[in-house]
């Protein structure tokens, strides 16, 4: 059994665990050629080494990050998004943009 | 024959020779017209139609093993084309086509069976899914059809109908469903297209990719650098990597796919068995083997140790389709890294790299698509870079214009 160590929840079954995807920096909305959003939406680093990436831990719908070998397959460290992201991202258009 | 073998055990020279089915190594030329990356089904394929059908034969096939020992070696050899989209449709078909003659085109065996494939579903949600794919198929002139439990039960009579409390509903039955021996259709392809000139040279690796102002001039290899006028990577689970080497990026991740061979057993099962819901395919080889295979491995990993989840769901998947296996012995079990796009289909064409032509994101749908993957790839080239219409909705650009072939009816597509 492979074990996972939730930031929330401690250490769990990897099946408890649901992969969502590299963490990439998301380019700003309002200004964004379709282009580069969709390398941003498509395109992740796939190369071998470490990886810092989105978990879910399913049961109580916790986002996390997790530092991962792709090639070991070794969880070197796993945290709260909040060590990243500080600011809330809002996707709200104002009045005078709309 | 004994009489035969007597006179070959006296004579000095080797007598096989001249009837070898490859030549044997040879010093690597300083150029060539056209450098294949990767020695696989694709690669030598692509090859062989080159030199039978455009009379191109200045090519060089590079290989970093030996032949066909990455993903031609690690597939299911699963042979179908009962996909959704009318785009994936056509371009499978096609490749059902050309692998039914191929035994004959090459003299040379590739064990193509055509068995049939069903495809079973447990939800009133995959029923529907299924006839839109019976009918798609029909159209593009395949032969599928939606049957029903009754005649699943005459099909496979050793199948369980009610695998993990998932009652079956109904089934897609492909009768064009075919397995081949995947070995054989490699070294079929290598000794086509080695016969009419090319050369496959195993144990070179591809180390480096030189462009010059935005067009490919040759490739730096373990042995020295190789000029060429055209360069095609078909590398399978490495194209993200490789393309990196020709410096443009591709909307690829790697997962491993997983499979597992039991030992030999008497024929029971003549059809090629998937169940939709518990991701899991069931069928006997030629041999006698009961190959077990499924969907990709629940998270990304260049490792083909690959994760223990899915071990695990896959044999308790197989043993609830077929309880009797339960007290059969496994012989291996492997998997192979593959390319997944994100839409379930290739990316074939051009590259932002002039002459630098791409042939990736094959998944778990590259051993199907051997034959007509060669065919177009050596039309494109011959062609000088025009692009058959056949591959047209495969281009890497397809990203960028937000137009993916959404093809669900990949196997490692929840149905």
């Amino acid at each position: 059994m492979k074990i996972m160590n939730c930031p929330l929840n401690g250490p769990r079954n990897i099946s408890e665990f649901v992969y969502g995807g590299q963490v990439k920096a998301m380019p700003d909305v309002r200004d964004v050629s379709d282009t580069d959003w969709a390398r941003y939406v498509f395109y992740e680093e796939n190369d071998t080494g470490i990886v810092t990436e989105w978990w879910l831990h399913s049961p109580s719908s916790y986002w996390f990050i997790a530092e991962r070998h792709n090639v070991t397959d070794e969880i070197i460290r796993t945290y709260p998004p909040e060590e990243i992201f500080k600011d809330r991202v809002e996707f709200s258009v104002s009045e005078t943009d709309a | 024959m004994p009489f035969g073998l007597l006179k070959y055990g006296l004579s000095k020279d080797y007598p096989f020779e001249k009837d070898a089915d490859l030549p044997a190594p040879t010093a690597l030329k300083r150029r060539y017209d056209v450098v294949i990356i990767g020695g696989g089904g694709h690669g030598v394929a692509t090859a062989y139609y080159l030199a039978k059908y455009h009379g191109i034969t200045d090519v060089a096939v590079l290989e970093k093993g030996y032949l066909g020992g990455g993903n031609t070696a690690r597939n299911t050899a699963v042979i179908r084309s009962n996909y959704l989209t009318p785009e994936g449709v056509k371009f499978y078909s096609a490749s059902v086509k050309l692998y039914e003659a191929l035994s004959n085109e090459f003299d040379f065996n590739i064990m193509y069976s055509q068995r049939g494939q069903l495809t079973l579903a447990h939800t009133d949600a995959t029923v529907r899914a299924f006839r839109q794919r019976a009918e798609v198929n029909k159209h593009f002139g395949g032969q599928t059809e939606l049957i029903d439990p009754v005649d699943i039960a005459k099909l496979v009579p050793t199948l369980n109908l009610n695998p993990a409390n998932l009652p079956v509903l109904a089934g897609l039955w492909h009768k064009d469903g075919a397995t081949a021996r995947h070995d054989a259709v490699a070294w079929g392809y290598a000794k086509g297209a080695t016969q009419r000139g090319a050369e496959l040279h195993q144990l070179t690796e591809v180390t480096g990719v030189d462009v010059k102002s935005g067009r490919v001039t040759g490739v730096d290899t373990n042995r020295g650098p190789v000029e060429a006028g055209v360069v095609i990577q078909a590398v399978a689970g490495h194209s993200a990597p490789m393309a990196r080497k020709a410096g443009f990026e591709l909307p690829l991740v790697a997962y491993p796919l997983q499979a597992m061979v039991t030992l030999p057993v008497k024929p029971f099962l003549t059809p090629l068995v998937s169940s939709s819901a518990l991701h899991c395919y069931v069928q006997q080889t030629s041999r006698g083997e009961i190959v077990i295979g499924g969907g990709s491995d629940p998270y990304p990993l260049y490792n083909s140790r690959a994760s223990l989840p899915l071990k695990e769901s896959l044999l308790s998947s197989a043993v609830e389709m077929f309880p009797f296996l339960s007290e059969m012995r496994l012989l291996r079990q492997w998997a192979g890294i593959t390319d997944m796009t994100t839409d379930y289909s290739p990316i074939m064409g051009l590259s932002p790299v002039e002459n630098y032509y791409i042939d990736a994101g094959w998944g778990t749908w590259g051993f199907k698509a051997t034959p007509i993957c060669g065919k177009t790839m050596a039309e494109l080239v011959a062609s000088g870079g025009k692009v058959p219409e056949l591959i047209k909705p495969f281009e890497l650009s397809r990203f960028d214009r937000f137009k993916q072939v959404n093809e669900m009816g990949a196997t490692a597509a929840s149905h």
